[in-house]
């Protein structure tokens, strides 16, 4: 909560990443403030997963570096070592991917999922983590009495809201979102918005949202990029992009979008 | 410094490169300075730039020349040379801007609606909702309405609750765009008399205003388009 404004949370420079002869992403810097919600748009495969995973430490990049201020000084995590990483990726960041089962332990119930986070922060009292299990169960609008259900027994938006769950407990700085809304109905997506808003704010966290939905990413973020052939054609603020694009580009994304 | 706004040779222009690349000029070397405590209504046809100029001192229309000085922080900015996270401590300060249109998440409730500006401004959350709640009551939400999204009130409280959320928490410029369009007389009558009461405490507004009268009502210097305008294209 008491982040430190005066610089960046994280840096990234000049990130490259290629499958084969596709370019994903082409040369990529951007910086990410404390309480900021970068928002990248841009049809599928423009590159915005890639990008996502690579910053996160989920694949490697070709080339470039990121850097992340946790407490102190900025640090290039490319260059920490792999349990280092691991430890950042289970305590200040968090990743919510786009398919629940991929960010869960299917296996186990929805209380462990969640207290396994807790666990790797250095949670052991079996109490504790079952009472802050429950009140995270709660925040995410599932019932008390599913805490020992397994997650496959839960519908798909419970699920991504368990998925959230278990990612924010240990009250993350920083967390990317792969498509977080997508394969949902659209009222458990604005549910699930409103959650998502709800956290933001009273965790102050910083977050990365990759999204197609320009919707979510209006909701949501407070700037944006689009990225378009794994290089980003714009960026600025939110209503900055959606009411005045400037690239040819942004401008046939915005227009595509069906008015309700 | 004595004004709160002042713009010079302000141009902006749309390339519609989905539209064979069309050209608008939208604003063509606009002059105009706005006090602290003064009202200014834009006036002029539709389609004369009025609400884009409104979009442009907000930050949300990038421009493409001339400058926006804003008094922020007992400084003035160049708001066409700031960087997005200056533009966003701006307008949590400095600039607030109020569509005709409420845009809102799905399932939050008024109240927080409201509230949420001042409470972001560091006002504790229980005084923050006690003011939310007296100035919906001044705007005739009723009660039982508060707890819930506003998304399915009518146009017209709609307009009231976007304009109550602008109100909990003014800032030293504040851009109305047509806040009485979709009002009955009554509440009509208690939105200009609020706007008259931002100004009165030293707020600069600079707003749209179709009805003549309304102008009349608050005070308002008028200035058309056509005036603010470079005069070779005037």
């Amino acid at each position: 909560m008491s982040a430190d404004l005066s610089k960046p949370l994280l840096k990234v420079d000049n990130i490259n990443k290629q499958f084969g002869s596709t370019v994903a992403c082409d040369d990529i810097s951007f910086e990410l403030w404390p309480g900021e919600i970068l928002g990248i748009v841009g049809e599928s495969g423009s590159g915005k997963t890639t990008l996502l995973r690579s910053i996160a430490g989920l694949i490697e990049p070709d080339s470039g570096s990121i850097s992340y201020a946790g407490d102190g000084e900025l640090v290039e995590v490319d260059k920490l070592p792999e349990p280092a990483l691991r430890q950042l990726q289970r305590t200040e960041w968090a990743f919510v991917h786009q398919h629940p089962r991929d960010g869960l332990r299917m296996n186990v119930s929805a209380g462990a999922n969640i207290g396994e986070r807790l666990m790797a922060n250095q949670w052991r009292h079996y109490a504790n983590i079952r009472a802050e299990a429950l009140k995270w169960l709660e925040a995410v609008e599932i019932d008390a009495s599913r805490i020992d259900d397994l997650p496959r027994t839960f519908s798909g938006g419970m699920q991504q809201r368990l998925q959230i769950a278990r990612n924010l407990v240990t009250r993350p700085k920083l967390v990317f979102m792969d498509e977080p809304t997508g394969g949902l109905d659209v009222s458990v997506q604005a549910r699930l918005l409103d959650l998502v808003r709800g956290l933001v704010r009273d965790l102050g966290l910083s977050a990365i949202i990759v999204t197609h939905d320009l919707a979510v990413a209006r909701l949501l973020s407070t700037r944006m990029m689009v990225m378009r052939k794994g290089e980003v054609i714009e960026q600025g603020l939110t209503d900055q992009i959606l009411e005045d694009p400037q690239a040819p580009y942004s401008q046939l994304l915005v227009s595509s979008v069906l008015q309700v | 410094m004595t004004v709160a706004l002042r713009i010079r040779q302000l141009r902006k222009q749309f390339v519609l490169h989905t539209q064979n690349g069309a050209v608008l000029d939208v604003l063509q070397g606009v002059d105009l300075d706005v006090k602290p405590g003064e009202i200014v209504a834009l006036c002029g046809p539709s389609g004369a730039g009025k609400s884009s100029l409104l979009k442009a001192v907000y930050g949300t229309y990038r421009v493409d020349g001339g400058e926006i000085i804003i008094a922020h922080n007992g400084r003035e900015i160049d708001l066409t040379a700031a960087n997005p996270r200056e533009i966003v401590d701006m307008r949590k300060r400095s600039i607030g801007y109020v569509s005709q249109f409420l845009r809102v998440i799905p399932r939050v409730s008024t109240l927080d609606i409201v509230s949420n500006g001042a409470i972001e401004l560091g006002a504790g959350p229980e005084k923050a909702r006690m003011d939310a709640v007296s100035l919906l009551e001044r705007l005739r939400i009723p009660a039982a309405l508060h707890e819930l999204s506003p998304l399915t009130f009518s146009g017209g409280e709609q307009q009231r609750v976007n304009i109550a959320r602008a109100m909990s928490s003014p800032k030293s410029l504040m851009l109305f765009d047509e806040p009485t369009a979709s009002l009955d007389p009554q509440n009509r009558q208690t939105v200009l008399s609020m706007l008259r009461d931002l100004a009165d405490q030293g707020t600069a507004v600079l707003g749209i205003f179709h009805d003549p009268a309304d102008r009349a009502e608050i005070g308002a210097r008028e200035v058309t388009m056509e005036q603010i305008r470079e005069p070779e294209h005037a």
